[in-house]
């Protein structure tokens, strides 16, 4: 069957050995998805020109809600009308996105019937992206999503964005805190932030199980909330030797089958803080020193294991390349245990959330407001006392200012004094 | 408190140039209010439809029901 705009641009991304996207929406529109067969058409007009054919903006959700739905709208409805409204919808994921079949089936059915039927499982920040309908079928897809699927619309615009967590303790051995009972009670706990814009621009929580950091929290997140442990490295001396003498494969058979393996170049020297020894009987590591890479743990698996005493790592300042360049979130809390109903850590984001609601500018992510503005004055604001583990390298850094009230005996600094005695 | 701090507001973005607002914007008008009890009262605008939602996807700004009427901008697109 003809497709109503041809495509040649379009189809030269169909040619390659990996699957296309072309390739899926021609199968839609060849069924009778006329949002389709106009999209199809859009792009390649914007193919041709050059020129994007999108216009964001305007319309940010359902009744009541402040965020949820992006309005786009296509500046050529007179080429393509079936694609003059193509809202997008973001649905908040489940717990490390799981579902069973029938729920997924249940949301394809709904887009098929009152969107585009195109979808992007996930969004990078961890919704199910619902790409096109029309402003007309908002509210009908909303309450079919919250009656019939018990879901509901994720984070966009100045809200919280839908908290996103690792797979956590459901399927990792490494997990150090429960991600998924974190992400559920903290999208819970903050469904206004959820819903209703109030922040200077958007704010994300991710959490990971351990400083493997599956997610990503530490590059994207506001608040990233990390799995940590305070003892030290559990050891199985008898599993070492196994690794040691070829009989267990390193990397959990990553590397394929291998009987070479050297303790020594591939762990003991690649430690970053050089706190682990091995003297052919028995590896020993200096836990204070060890800064939970995990390098070892990832290299023998069945030999090392994180500590009993487990908790999270809190980290605030991520954001990727906006208004500044991208920014990894910094040490705020080293360790705090993490556990239901997690209300020391809610009372922080709080005091978080008023100091920079009150400060900062708009369109600015937290880290750049810290940035701005010093971390000490946010130290000051949400009463945190400094620690050497929220500077980088804090042996090498000369930057840190000290306040005359927080040293013993202080100083005073007569500004006009100083200036007679120093004129040029 | 909340009326007088909704009259205020609302008199404020009358007074601007700018049809679309931020949230910061908005709170100069109440600057005795904190922040995080100020959004409760916008919210209370935008649900008696006295304010409205603007987002491009990335940043939401508030607005008057007057300005920028989504249901006219799109008539005729169907």
């Amino acid at each position: 069957m003809a497709l109503k705009h041809a495509t040649p641009m379009l189809d030269e991304l169909e040619k390659g050995p990996w699957p296309s996207f072309v390739s899926d929406v021609k199968r839609m529109a060849v069924k009778g998805n006329k949002m389709c067969e106009d999209w199809l058409g859009l792009m390649e007009l914007s193919f041709k020109e050059k020129e994007g054919h999108w216009k964001h903006g305007g319309i940010v959700g359902v009744f009541g809600y402040g965020g949820g739905v992006i309005g786009r709208y296509c500046d050529r409805p007179d080429l393509f009308p079936n694609i003059a409204h193509f809202h997008t919808m973001r649905v908040n994921q489940p717990s490390s996105k799981y579902y069973t079949s029938d729920v997924l089936r249940k949301i394809c059915d709904i887009w098929d019937a009152k969107g585009s039927g195109l979808t992007n499982m996930h969004g990078s920040t961890g919704d199910i992206v619902l790409l096109g309908t029309t402003t007309d079928q908002l509210e009908p897809i909303f309450y079919e999503l919250t009656h019939d699927l018990g879901m509901d619309l994720g984070g966009s615009g100045s809200n919280l964005r839908s908290p996103e967590g690792c797979l956590g303790m459901s399927r990792c051995e490494w997990a150090c805190i429960n991600t998924q009972d974190i992400i559920y009670d903290l999208t819970q706990e903050f469904q206004d932030a959820l819903h209703r814009p109030m922040f200077p621009y958007k704010f994300k929580f991710k959490s990971s199980g351990c400083p493997m950091d599956c997610v990503a929290a530490i590059a994207r997140a506001d608040c990233s909330i990390i799995g940590t442990w305070r003892d030290d490295i559990r050891i199985d001396q008898d599993a070492v030797k196994g690794y040691v003498g070829g009989e267990i494969v390193p990397h959990g058979g990553a590397g394929g089958a291998r009987k070479d393996f050297d303790i020594k170049a591939e762990v003991i020297d690649l430690c970053p803080t050089k706190c682990m020894e091995y003297d052919g009987k028995t590896l020993k590591i200096h836990n204070k020193d060890c800064v939970r890479c995990m390098h070892c743990i990832r290299v023998m698996p069945r030999a090392l294991r994180p500590g009993l005493d487990t908790g999270a790592t809190i980290l605030m300042g991520a954001k990727a390349p906006i208004l500044e360049g991208a920014q990894l979130s910094s040490v705020m809390i080293p360790f705090i245990k993490m556990e239901a109903p997690y209300t020391e850590f809610k009372e922080f984001i709080e005091k978080v959330w008023d100091w920079w609601m009150e400060n900062g500018k708009n369109r600015e992510r937290l880290g750049e407001t810290i940035q701005r503005l010093s971390l000490r004055e946010f130290l000051k604001a949400v009463e945190l006392e400094p620690n050497p583990r929220m500077v980088n390298t804090p042996r090498y850094n000369p930057y840190i200012f000290y306040d005359p009230a927080t040293v013993p005996g202080g100083w005073e600094h007569d500004a006009t004094e100083y200036r007679k005695r120093h004129q040029a | 408190m909340s009326e007088e701090a909704k009259a205020k507001i609302i008199e404020y973005v009358k007074q601007q140039k700018k049809s679309k607002l931020y949230f910061n914007d908005l709170c100069k008008a109440v600057p005795e209010i904190k922040m995080m009890q100020a959004k409760k009262i916008v919210n209370e605008l935008v649900s008696e439809g006295k304010l409205k939602y603007w987002s491009s996807g990335s940043t939401t700004m508030y607005m008057l029901p007057s300005e920028g009427d989504v249901s006219k901008e799109e008539e005729g697109m169907n």
